[in-house]
């Protein structure tokens, strides 16, 4: 059943709506709830996917859904509608301004009532796809705070790296954040890129949330087999790979890629000039888990994350 | 006057992209004027001109007193004003929660953590600022409440109001609170406007902050006296807002004073013109902030009114 999650009036013509997807079973279920969130960033389109696969997944299979799957297929409607990280007409990061503000204006209102309806969930998945800069490997990442509430849940969650960084006060604005400082245990998800669907990450985290979804009691169907992820729970384990120089970044390798000392990343051209302007190599052996996407590179700009000492990705 | 480059990057195919000050006297660091930070700040970069045309002025007078150095930094990001654009050119990300910036870091990290390596041992430091949400302010100084602000020197720009502000999460980012941080006094400069120059308010801050480095005995100058500044919280201030989305119509402005149950604004249909809701004021008080765009949406802080207290 699709339900509004929250609505506000528009000046002209038009309903701002933030709707859900509710899946029960027709006795209402045993209490048990698992939420999917995704849609915060407008230009981040791997988490589409993964909601229709799932809602497909159990409307096809009702029989064995013993809880309640809420999925939320878009918070940021306007900005995936027009192709905006933000919130148009705001030039507001939506996941900056959470755990919102009933009495705020309109962002921060929609903010608190998505907050309100999501609390209380067994577990919640806020699927996010890097952005339309960096290719990512499928990845959980949680805040040092959080580690000894998430991991055990991310560890199930059939993906390939489980990243735990250090807090930092900005992101204490974020939806996951909000949610897990009350209590409710949330996952940020990061795979792919901006702006695409890669389909074969999309069924890898179904995979995983399905999966989780029978451990918490809410799937009684078929089960599948999850990956055994690395975990970096040491800031000093990840390496940033920034640009040096202004230019056209043309990349050498794929994320994903397990890579030597000195193996050639990628090189930074100037078509102007017909020269390369930077060899990017790598600074020791490690893991690519993150690649630029994006060609075009200003001084400065990330080029790719390197996990460092792990010869073998999974 | 000096005019040195503070931090450069070089681009593929545009000029370097350059971050300029102008540096007035010499000797201690005493005073750092900081401008437009955003593509849209214009009123923050005209009041950044006007205040070095003035300094320029005063230094061939001798009136910037020795020992003392004096540095403007009218804009931040001629990147995004060149192309009207609000962000940084390529990712959209806002030089202003940067703060302090990583010089490894990505490009808008790194221009803030140039800026700030260059800016940060400075005894005062002052922002042109804007406000997230387009409008219309009481020209006023704004000072960040980390433990190391300081209200009484705030009251030297001669303001009629000093608002203090509790800072959220995303403030921590900020150049005003990084400044602070690093104990420089920090305080932020809000005009009339953002958008459009408003010549009359962008006076208004000149004269202010010449009265603040007269005051902080940086220059000699014979100017504007000033107010005796009301200090005002952000929690004590009264928000109003709309209940329906339409055309705003606003009846009040920016530093006016209203009585409790006047009339504000009207909001009225976009497509019958009827009026949907008219906001009173539910207080006696001062205007210091008004919405002022054709059209609000719902449930917006359409004003921001100073209420009036007994004490004052």
């Amino acid at each position: 059943m699709i339900e509004t999650v929250v609505k506000v009036d528009l000046p002209v013509d038009e309903m701002l709506q933030i709707r859900k997807m509710r899946l029960q079973p027709e006795n209402g279920g045993n209490g048990r709830r698992i939420s999917i969130v995704t849609g915060i960033h407008g230009d981040e389109l791997e988490g589409q996917y993964v909601c229709y696969k799932l809602s497909d997944y159990i409307r096809k299979n009702m029989k064995y859904l013993a809880g309640t799957v809420d999925v939320y297929p878009a918070l940021n409607p306007f900005g995936i509608d027009s192709i905006t990280r933000g919130i148009p007409a705001f030039d507001l990061d939506m996941n900056r301004i959470f755990p919102g503000n009933t009495e705020g204006d309109m962002n921060e209102y929609l903010a608190a009532q998505i907050v309100r309806d999501a609390a209380g969930s067994d577990l919640v998945f806020d699927i996010h796809a890097s952005n339309i800069f960096l290719t990512e490997v499928p990845q959980i990442r949680i805040n040092e705070l959080h580690a000894d509430s998430l991991v055990p849940y991310a560890r199930e969650a059939n993906v390939d790296f489980i990243w735990i960084h250090g807090a930092s006060t900005v992101l204490e604005s974020t939806f996951a954040h909000s949610l897990n400082a009350a209590g409710t245990p949330t996952l940020v998800v990061e795979m792919g890129v901006g702006m695409r669907i890669t389909q074969a990450y999309g069924d890898q985290l179904f995979a995983g949330i399905v999966h989780l979804m029978k451990r918490l009691g809410i799937w009684k169907g078929e089960d599948f087999d999850v990956r055994t992820p690395i975990v970096s729970a040491d800031n000093e384990d990840v390496g940033f790979l920034n640009a040096s120089t202004s230019g056209i970044f043309l990349k050498n390798v794929e994320h994903g890629a397990v890579l030597k000392k000195g193996d050639l990343i990628g090189r930074i051209v100037n078509p102007l000039t017909g020269t390369v302007a930077d060899e990017i190599t790598s600074p020791a052996d490690g893991w690519l888990f993150t690649i630029r996407e994006y060609p075009v590179v200003s001084e400065g700009s990330l080029l790719g994350r390197i996990l460092y000492g792990k010869e073998n990705s999974v | 006057m000096e005019k040195k480059i503070l931090f450069k990057i070089k681009a593929l195919y545009r000029d370097d992209f350059r971050v300029s000050g102008f540096s007035f006297g010499s000797g201690e660091k005493a005073v750092c004027i900081v401008g437009s930070m955003r593509g849209n700040e214009n009123q923050q970069l005209y009041c950044c001109s006007q205040l070095i045309r003035k300094l320029k002025e005063l230094e061939a007078k001798g009136r910037i007193h020795e020992g003392k150095e004096i540095l403007v930094v009218p804009c931040v990001n001629p990147y995004s004003m060149n192309i009207k654009k609000r962000f940084w050119s390529i990712d959209n990300t806002d030089i202003n929660r940067m703060f302090p910036g990583y010089d490894e870091g990505e490009t808008t990290q790194r221009i803030a953590g140039g800026l700030f390596e260059a800016i940060k041992d400075y005894v005062y430091g002052l922002q042109f600022a804007s406000f997230y949400m387009p409008g219309r302010f009481v020209p006023h100084i704004r000072v960040m409440k980390t433990g190391f602000e300081d209200v009484e020197l705030a009251k030297k720009f001669g303001f009629p109001y000093v608002v203090l502000h509790t800072p959220r999460p995303f403030d921590t980012t900020t150049l005003n609170y990084n400044w602070q941080v690093w104990e420089t006094k920090a305080f932020s400069v809000y005009t009339t406007f953002t958008e459009e120059i408003d010549r009359a308010s962008a006076r208004q801050a000149v004269e202010a902050v010449l009265n603040f480095l007269r005051k902080t005995d940086t220059i000699d100058y014979d100017g504007f006296e000033g107010y005796v500044s009301k200090v005002v919280s952000t929690e004590e201030m009264v928000t109003v807002r709309n209940r329906t989305a339409g055309f705003f119509e606003g009846k009040t402005g920016a530093g006016e004073h209203v009585r409790k149950g006047q009339v504000l604004a009207y909001i009225a249909d976009c497509y019958e013109g009827n009026v949907t809701d008219e906001i009173c004021s539910p207080t006696d008080g001062t205007i210091l902030f008004t919405h002022a765009e054709p059209r609000v949406y719902q449930n917006t802080a359409v004003y921001k009114i100073i209420p009036e207290k007994d004490e004052w």
